[in-house]
Order: structure tokens, then sequence, then C-alpha cells
């Protein structure tokens, strides 16, 4: 099985699979029932994060430095939890935008500028390059490996001709693939279906190889996991191999690889490819930030397992890199090994395929586009301007070239330095370089006033610490340069140690460069922007930018103001895009009426799509650059979306203030108007009030005046007459008096100006002696009262001679509406719960439902069952403020005053209810709380 | 659940992750079991796959609706290039 034709056969009957998969994925979405529209492909094709490096490496890093493996996949879990929020701005800024590559992006951002594009194309290569390297250099070794174990293979390289290295077929093979699948189009920020269908598929061929050699080795090899980490840890070497002793730098180490993986997981090409500029539905971010990090999970889960297995097996599990591959071939599998090797191969042709066409795009429209455009577009221009869409052509093929050119550095790369470094070492040091873009990028989705100079200097000062602290370091220790850099620092100043910068030690190396390149680029960043300023084109972009969720600002760009002519731009965008293209793009303007005669002037907006539409080819720059060449004019209307932002923003702070002035000037109102009813209601109580006090006052006076009256104008009238006159008028005065004392009570109830004077009392006490003092006046009126009081005192806070009061007008009213013969009263003292409750119940008709609140109101006078307006005969008319008074003064005392029915004689029944008074000591001194 | 309420939820959750996966949370974790190999890989792939649930169960809900999407000019546009 592991002869050498059968292994290329079955490798190269893989890629061919690739090619069929990608293809029936691009027919299908010509057909429009595209195969990559689910959010779960999107988060399969992310995981072309997981190449060549993850499948063999993770192994090797898990054997020598315990779990710090982890954190390659922890800082992704990170970034993908906000990804709902973070990726999706991304997504919306690459939409509105046509954004191609993290070039672009960044290059967007700060003004369109081209110089920062070809910066970060220029970084990308020099990163990443080594990183493709790695991945052939994985392909090389695991296929030596197969067909030489259990030799170890050496010299893999040097004793044969590149064309005996499988790897350069590999490299090759996937060129064509590339090309074919990555270059259809000339718009960049079109979507390759048929690599995204590919990379999913290579995700799943990945994970089902690397779960197999899992599964085998714990159930297989060994009985289960408790067996295996029994055994290891039994192992001397072993001992520690998974605590953090053994992860480089400890906590501080750690902590410096999670940022690192975090951060580089956004910005490596190829992420940035498949997380935004794939991207099909911004909604399938929800799924992919959960079903990515499971994946990353699931793969990983056997890593530690495999790990141990391979240490066990000792000298036959040759370097810790290749475990995945030893471990099956020790145990003399046949078909495993193979499906391993077939695993590795598809996590390193999918990282390459997509970090080329990331790469092959930022090269063509960030470095040699403008290149062309400056110097030799004139002569360009001229040579072809004969024809039609011939540019098109040419574009493709700088962009195909490119590709070629990068898939043979990586090759250059890994067959010239690839053995002076481990697969571990290589990614880490392109994660660092990827992570120099974060802060331009991240820093200027957030905030509007991150400028292009500070960008700059935030870019080329970090790389170049990068370079310093890691790069130059690598390339001493592979040989080529003198290790007392390392030792001595450059020039021999110690403080310039590459490994200890400023006399930094201790560090590992990776968050010792990762810890000085960033705060270099932070800093540089927030310093020079703070010091710099942005050009109009800057300000409108980074606005789009920063406020992409805006929902006003979607998709909006700044407008052309200035002339051009239908002809000249449909002459400039077939020559780019060809003639189709460019018809399809002016047709869409139907505004124009038909008339698409050459000479008539293009609307503003058709020119902003002409640029977009370049910008999708060609990048922001660019597309810029060109468009530019054809307006005259006043070029940029930059003014719209800033003021649109402003306005926006102003307008709806504006209408956020007055919705608020309006709901307090409604709650105003309202209260207001509560106001004016109460006062209202007040009034006509007044009215009311006065109308019945003349009333009241005006009927003993009448009868007063009368027989005042008679007693003067009769001097002959006997004397027993007269003394009966004089009663009446006695009497009648009394009443008046009376009224008006009530009156007085009232009004200094109503007003507040009472004074009482509570003081501790034994209500029982109180109640008896108010019973005794009424005793007389019942007996008179033919009522018999009955009084039911505790021997207890019943003890309150009250006034004595206002609660007598009270007391006396309650018996008297009972005794009034008591029934007509045997009338009866009872007054009862009780304790209900925190309270004593006085009751006087009469055995009268009782007080309708209704009428029990009214009875409270002022000169209210209960009118008889029997029509008749005064009370049972013989007694007394009230004045019907008897009531209103007593409710007031028990109110003032903190109690309740109201009517029932009668529980023993059927009829009304009036409760009052004081609270009990607190126990003495408190009460009576405030002063013994010590 | 509205949109800055899920907002809240997810930077929470992602700084709880954080807290999870960083010292000295996982300093605790770093102790020999029984057998003498650590616990701390076991805590963090048990911290990880909490941390996964917790956003699946949030993020795959029902009865959040999807937000609005961007209309206009590019869905226009994008349908001139896709043949």
């Amino acid at each position: 099985m592991r002869s050498d034709p059968i292994m290329l056969s079955v490798a190269f009957g893989y890629l061919a699979l690739l090619f069929v998969i990608a293809a029936w994925a691009d027919r299908r979405a010509e057909q429009g029932r595209s195969l990559i529209g689910s959010p779960t492909v999107y988060a399969l094709s992310i995981a072309v994060y997981c190449t060549a490096w993850t499948f063999y490496g993770s192994v090797g890093r898990a054997a020598v430095y315990g779990p710090s493996f982890l954190l390659i996949y922890l800082g992704p879990t990170l970034a993908m939890l906000v990804g709902p929020l973070l990726i999706r701005k991304m997504v919306r800024i690459a939409r509105a935008q046509r954004i191609t590559s993290i070039a672009d992006f960044i290059s967007a951002r700060y003004g369109k500028s081209d110089g920062l594009g070809a910066l970060v194309a220029l970084i990308a290569l020099l990163g990443i390059t080594p990183y493709i390297a790695l991945q052939l250099k994985a392909i090389t070794l695991s296929h030596a490996i197969l067909t030489q174990y259990p030799a170890f293979p050496t010299d893999i390289l040097a004793d044969a001709g590149f064309w005996n290295d499988k790897s350069f077929w590999v490299a090759l093979v996937l060129a064509v693939f590339i090309i074919l699948f990555g270059t259809r189009h000339l718009d960049a920020s079109e979507r390759h279906e048929g690599m995204v269908a590919a990379i999913a598929f290579e995700s799943l061929v990945k994970l089902v190889a690397f779960l197999a050699v899992g599964l085998v080795t714990v159930f297989v090899l060994y009985n289960g996991p408790g067996d295996l980490f029994a055994r290891a840890a039994a192992h001397p070497a072993l001992a520690q191999a998974l605590s953090l002793e053994r992860v480089p730098g400890g906590a501080l180490g750690w902590v410096g690889m999670l940022v690192l993986a975090t951060l580089a997981f956004l910005t490596l090409p190829r992420q940035f490819q498949v997380l935004v500029v794939e991207n099909v539905d911004e909604d399938h971010i929800r799924r992919a930030s959960w079903l990515f990090p499971l994946y990353l999970l699931v793969i990983n889960i056997f890593v530690i397992p495999v790990a141990l297995a391979g240490v066990l097996l000792g000298d036959a599990s040759l370097s810790p890199d290749s475990f995945v591959l030893t471990l099956p071939l020790a145990a003399g599998f046949d078909g495993l090994p193979l499906l391993v090797f077939i695993g590795g191969l598809s996590a390193a042709t999918g990282m390459m395929i997509v970090e080329t066409i990331a790469l092959s795009t930022m090269v063509s429209n960030h470095l040699i586009m403008p290149l062309l455009l400056r110097s030799s577009w004139i002569h360009l221009g001229s040579r072809l301007s004969g024809g039609q869409g011939e540019l098109t052509g040419w574009l493709l093929g700088i962009r195909r070239v490119a590709i070629v050119l990068i898939l043979l550095l990586g090759y250059l790369y890994h067959a010239l330095i690839g053995d002076a470094y481990s697969l571990v070492t290589i990614g880490l040091v392109s994660f660092a370089a990827a992570a120099q873009f974060a802060p331009a990028m991240l820093i200027g989705m957030y905030w509007r006033g991150a400028t292009r100079a500070g960008a700059f200097s935030a870019l080329i000062l970090g790389i170049l610490v990068w370079a310093y602290t890691l790069l130059i370091p690598g390339f001493a220790q592979s040989g080529w340069l003198d290790m007392a850099l390392l030792d001595d620092g450059f020039a021999g100043i110690d403080w310039l140690r590459p490994y200890a910068l400023f006399g930094l030690e201790g560090w590992d190396i990776y968050t010792h460069s990762l810890f000085w390149s960033l705060l270099a680029n932070v800093g540089a960043l927030v310093g020079v922007s703070l010091f710099s300023r942005q050009s109009r084109l800057e300000q409108t972009q980074a606005a789009l930018f920063t406020e992409a969720m805006h929902p006003e600002l979607m998709y909006r760009t700044p407008l052309w103001h200035g002339q051009t002519t239908l002809g000249e731009l449909h002459k400039l965008l077939s020559r780019y895009l060809g003639t189709p293209t460019a018809l399809r793009i002016l047709d869409g303007d139907d505004r124009q009426g038909g008339d698409t005669s050459a000479a008539h002037s293009a609307s503003p907006a058709l020119i902003a799509r002409a640029e977009r539409a370049l910008a999708g080819a060609l990048g922001n720059a660019s597309a810029r650059v060109l468009i530019n060449s054809v307006v005259r004019g006043e070029a940029l209307d930059l003014n719209a979306v800033l003021s649109i932002l402003d306005t926006t923003s102003q307008a709806l702070e504006y209408n956020r203030r007055l919705e608020q002035k309006s709901r307090e000037l409604t709650q105003i109102s309202e209260a207001l108007q509560a106001a004016n009813e109460r006062l209202r209601e007040l009034d006509r109580l007044k009215d009311e009030f006065v109308a019945m006090v003349s009333h009241e006052l005006r009927t003993p006076l009448t009868s007063i005046r009368a027989f005042a009256e008679i007693l003067r104008d009769s001097d002959n009238l006997p004397e027993d007459k007269r003394h009966h006159f004089l009663e009446v008028v006695v009497h009648e005065s009394q009443r008046l008096s009376r009224l008006i004392e009530e009156i007085l009570d009232l009004a200094r109830l109503e007003s507040g100006r009472l004074t009482l004077h509570p003081e501790r009392l034994d209500l029982a006490d109180l109640a008896r002696r108010s019973a005794d003092a009424v005793q007389r006046v019942q007996e008179e009126r033919g009522v018999t009262l009955k009084v039911d009081t505790p021997s207890s005192p019943a003890e309150v806070i009250g006034d004595p001679d206002r609660l007598e009061q009270v007391i006396i007008n309650l018996l008297d009213n009972a005794s009034k509406f008591a029934a007509d013969d045997q009338g009866r009263v009872r007054l009862a003292l009780s304790r209900h719960k925190q309270h004593w409750r006085l009751s006087v119940e009469d055995n009268g008709p009782g007080i309708g439902e209704a009428e029990r609140e009214r009875v409270f109101e002022k000169f209210h006078q209960l009118e008889r069952q029997d029509g008749g307006d005064a009370p049972a005969r013989g007694r007394p008319r009230g004045s019907g403020l008897g009531l209103p008074i007593s409710r007031g003064i028990v109110a003032h005392l903190g109690g309740r005053l109201w009517v029932e029915d009668g529980p023993t004689l059927g009829g009304a029944c009036l409760i009052m209810e004081l609270p009990q008074a607190p126990a003495e000591d408190t009460a009576t001194s405030p002063f013994n709380s010590d | 659940m509205n949109r800055r309420q899920e907002k809240a939820r997810l930077l929470a959750l992602a700084g709880l992750a954080l807290l999870l996966f960083s010292p000295p949370l996982i300093l605790l974790f770093d102790q020999p079991s029984t057998n003498g190999l650590s616990w701390l890989p076991l805590y963090l792939f048990v911290a990880w796959g909490a941390v996964i649930g917790m956003a699946a169960w949030w993020l795959e809900r029902p009865d959040v609706t999807p937000r609005e999407k961007p209309t206009g000019a590019p869905q226009e546009e994008r349908q001139q290039h896709e043949k």
C-alpha cells in the first residue's frame, strides 16, 4: 500500500477530486442553486485556519510544550464570540466598498491610499510566504515518512532534484487549480464558489482523518483514555507533560500566545478572505460563531492522547511533528497512514489555495497595478487602445502570473531554507507578522481619528520591530548570520539583543516580539494620528468605516461632481472589465432615459457605480485613480457623506431631545389638568360649604330673631310664655355657638392648624368616662347603652379631650338613629392586631352600602327610611359636621374611622381604630436606648 | 432578545471566555491529579466546551429575529455581475 505509485495516484487523485467538487459547485452557482449558501459551509470554510501546522504541528507542540498548542485555537474562539459584532461590521464594510483583500481594506479605510495597500501587500508577502513553504514542507515530509518508514527521512531535498520532490508537483497542480477556480472572473470581490466548496470539503477530510488517528490511538492501541493516561503518568519523561511548566514563558507566555492567535485569526490574509470576502450572507456569521469553535475543539480533542502515545512509543515515533503518521505506521496499519497523509494534504492544500488567492489579489491590485498605472500607463494605453476589453486579459494574466510566482516563492523558501525551522516556528513567525495589521484594521474600524500617516508609521514600525525580534534572529539561528547578534546585540550594544530588547529578559520570544512590535505599532498609530490631519477623502472613508452599521450610510459612497461622458466611461470600463460587463454597468442606469449617446454626460450615481465595479476588480486605490483620469473638474463631493453623517446624527439627537421634551410637556399638562380639576372640585365644595353653613346658621338665627322680636314687641306676654321664649332663644344661641365651634374645628382640621396634644392614655377608661357623660341624655331619649370594655388598659397615643369629643359624638349619633322604641346602643373595645378598635353600634335601620362614605361628607344628613328628614321623635337634629370632624381627628392621630354593619344589634356600626401605643419604656423615655 | 441585549451578552461571554482561558484562573487548575498529570488540559476543554455551548444556545434561539439586511444599491449591482 505504501509504494510510490499508489501514493502518488492517491494524492493526485485527491487533488483531481477537488477539481471535480469545485467545478460542480461553480456549475451549481451558475444555475442559481448555490452549494455554499449555508452557514455550515461558511463555518467549514473558516476551518481553513487549520493547516498542516495544526494537523502535524499541534501534536508536536503538545509533545514538547504541553497544553500551549490549545492557545492557537482558544484565540480564534474569542474572536468568533464577538464575530456577530466585529466580523459582521467587516463584512458590511467590505460589501459596501467592494473590498477584495485585507490590503484593500486598510488602504480604503485610510483614504484609498495606494501606498498603504502596497505596504500591506508587501508585509503579507514577506510574512506569509514562509507559511506556504511550511505547507509544502509538511507534504514533502509526510510523503518521505510514509515511503521510507521506519528509516528517518534525512536530506530529503539535498540528494534529489526538485523534479523528484512531490511537493513541487503538488504546488504546480495547485497553481492550476487556483488559476482555474480563483481567477475565473476579474472581479475579486466576486465569490469563488467552487473554491469555497472545495475548502469546506477539505475541512471535513482533515477532521475525519485526524479523528480516525485519535480514535485508533486511544481505543485500539490502548484500552481507552484511562489506560493511556495511566501509562503516560508512569513514564518519567511525561510527569510534567500537561502542566503550565512546559509552556514557554509560563503564564505570561500563555497570555501572549492567546493575544497573538486572536489577532492573527482576524488578520491572516486567508482568514480575511474566507471570513469577509467570501461571506455570502451576514447571518451566516451567527452559526459560524459557535460552529467553528466547536470544529476547533473537536479536531483538537485527540491531540494530547496522540502526543502522549507518540512519546510512549519512544524512538520508533521519529520527530514529534510526525507522531500522527508514525503511530499508525508503527502499529502496522496499512490504510490508516494513507488516510492521515490525505488529511495532511487536504490541510496543506486548503491553506495554500486560499492564501495564494488572497496574496495574488493583493500583489496584482496593490503592487503591480499602481505601478502600471503610474509609470507605463500611457504607453500601455496607447499601445492597446485599438481594441476593447484587451486589458481584462492583461489583468487576469497578471493575477495568474502572481499565483504561480507566489507558489514558486513558497517552494523556493521551502527548498532553500525550510529545513532550518521547525513547523511551529514558521507558523508563529507568520502569525506575528499578520498581527501587525490588527491595529490599523481594528482601531481604524472604531476610531474615526486614525489617519493615514498614523497607519503608515504603525505598520512600518511594527513590521521593523517584528523583523528585528523574530525574523532576523531566526536567520541567525539558521546559521546565515553571526550568532553574536543574539548574544551581544546589534553592533555589540547589549540592550539591542533581539530576544531581550531593552533588557526585557525571561519572556518567550513570541510574547517578547509581540509586546514590542504591538507597542510600537499601536503607539505610532495613536500618537501620529493625534498629530496629523486627514484629507477630505480620508475623513469620508473613516466615517464610512466607523459608521458602517449606520443604516443611513449603508452603501453611500462619495459622488463625483466632475463631468465625464458616457462614451469615456464606457471606454474605460470596457478596457478593464470587458465590453459585456461595461454595457451591463452602463445599462443599469435607467435614469438616463434611454439616451445613451456617447457624448451624453454621465450621472454622478453612474460614475459611482463604475468606480465600485472597478474597485471590485482592481482595488479601491486603483479604481479611484482610473476614474479620476476620465472625470474633469471638481472631483469628489466629499462633504456629502460627512454632512449626511453629521446631519443624521444631529437630527437623531434633536429628535431624541424633542421627544423627551414633548413627553415632559405631556406629563406637565396632565398634571396641570388634574390640578385644575381638583381646584374646580374644591371650589364647588367650598361654594356648597358656604351655602350650607349659611343655611345652617340662618335656621337658629331666624328663630332667635323671631322670638326676640316677639319679646320686644309684646309687653304684655304672660310670664311663663316669656320665659319659654327666652329659653328658646338661649337654646338656639347655644346651638349656634356649638355650630360655629364645629365649623371652626373643621376649618382648623382642613387647613392643618388643629393642634392636638397627644399623650399616652387608656382608651378603655376614656370610653367608660364618655359613656358615663352621655348616659343621662341617652336615658332621656329612651335608649339603653351597653358598654363592653376590657378590664386591662388599652393604651393608645391620643389627645384625651378630642378623643372624648369623638366618642361622645359617635354615641350621640348612634342614639339618634337607634330604633324608636327599645333603642339600644353598644360600645365595645377590642384589640385587633396592633390596633385598638372602638365600635359603636345601634339597632337602627343601618346605613346602606352606597351611603357609608357619604356620611363623612360635611353637612350630610341621613334620611330616615320613613321619609322624614328628622331623626326619631324627641331626638335633636345634628349639624352634619360631627362625623367629618371625628374622622379628621382620628386621622390626625394616625387612625381610621369607618362604617360597617352592626355585628350584634343589626344597625349601623361606626368603628374607630387607633394604633396601639408602643411599649412603655421606649415611648416615655426616648433617651434610654443605651 | 433584542439586539442591544444580544450584543451585551456576546461581549460578556467573550469576556468570560478570556477570563477562563487566562491566568490566574488556569493556574488554579494546573494541579497534578492522582496519577501525576495536570488537570489543566481537561479544565481547558471543559471551559471551552461550556463557552461554545452557551454561544450556541444564545445564537440559535428561534425567537431571535434576524437583523435588518442591507438593501439597496448593491443587490442590483451584484446581479449585474452574475450571469
